[in-house]
């Protein structure tokens, strides 16, 4: 059992199972969304006394605090558990692409070269992480949903303002990918 | 303990989104390049059997576990907010490979680099509630 669940789980088993986290949270009475959490995070510091929009009953989100704690636990059993140490297997288009940004393709789900240790003594690469989370943090909570409240939620729901708020996320990420990317790196 | 249906929920979703390698960087580099199917096949199937369980729900009004019936909020008709914050996002979205879950569940995987990205993300959800009603809706 253990050696099937280690290996990569290919799209249509991965698609089927989030369907299956929204139902499940729909049938404890919720909504799937994640992104709320931030909000969340921010009122329980304290935001709520400077600012209106964080002025809220962050008790009413603890499900999803745990929700998303739990998710922190997934990664941990993923990557001991679960763990296999066969590359990703990523496109061969896509290694060439990146190596044209001069970012290597090193088998591990996210390049080390951007994610490893040494970032905390790159100034630039600091940066750059801080400002994509500027961005993901700003920008899911202007759209209001991200892609679990509105890809997922919304348009297993039909909801048209959730269609809009997908194609603005890939006007972003086609703008950042092909167009920005290059001038970064 | 009322809570650890949450976490054992939100620790399969981990588990899922990591071994799909959905929380991946290169895999969100790929989608955007279009040279693989494999992230619109998460999605899509997601999507897809989603729109079929919400029927379901709806149709045969099926109540959730206290018996109480399943309410779907819609979304505020409008535009210009999910049209600019979903942009927004994206270009965030391709720069870490990260959407909010994916971020947390990369920190459990061991990269912690990924705790500057959620810093980036309290950072940002909190300017835009002090600017929120300067913003088009």
């Amino acid at each position: 059992m253990l050696e099937i669940l280690r290996q990569p789980w290919p799209w249509y088993i991965s698609g089927a199972a989030i369907a299956f986290i929204m139902v499940l949270l729909l049938f404890f009475g919720k909504s799937f969304g994640v992104s709320t959490n931030l909000r969340t995070m921010c009122t329980i510091v304290g935001a709520g006394k400077r600012v209106k929009f964080f002025e809220f009953d962050w008790k009413t989100q603890k499900w999803n605090l745990l929700f998303l704690f739990g998710s922190v636990l997934g990664g941990i059993a993923a990557s001991t558990l679960l763990r296999d140490n066969e590359p990703l297997r990523l496109s061969a288009a896509t290694i060439e692409d990146l190596k044209g940004l001069g970012i290597a393709f090193d088998g591990g789900l996210n390049p080390a070269q951007l994610f490893g240790a040494d970032l905390f003594t790159s100034p630039k690469g600091i940066a750059i992480l801080l400002l994509g989370g500027i961005l993901v943090g700003f920008g899911t909570r202007y759209a209001g949903g991200c892609t679990s409240g509105h890809a997922i939620s919304g348009l297993s729901n039909l909801q048209i303002p959730s269609l809009i708020a997908v194609v603005g996320f890939f006007i972003g990420g086609l703008a950042m990918t092909h167009l920005l990317l290059p001038l970064i790196f | 303990m009322k809570g650890l249906k949450y976490i054992l929920t939100g620790l399969v979703f981990g588990v899922i989104m990591a071994k799909s390698e959905a929380i991946s960087w290169y895999r969100i580099q790929e989608m955007f390049r279009f040279q693989s199917f494999h992230m619109y096949g998460i999605i899509g199937t997601a999507v897809a059997l989603g729109v079929l369980a919400v029927f379901i729900i709806k149709k045969f009004r099926i109540k959730d576990a206290r018996g109480n019936p399943i309410v779907f909020q819609d979304k505020d008709k409008s535009w210009p907010r999910y049209i600019i914050g979903g942009s927004i996002f994206g270009l965030g979205w391709a720069l870490t490979g990260a959407c909010p879950g994916p971020m947390f569940v990369n920190i459990g995987y061991g990269y912690w680099a990924m705790i500057i990205v959620v810093i980036g993300a309290l950072l940002g959800t909190y300017f835009y509630g002090l600017i929120k009603d300067k913003l088009p809706h």
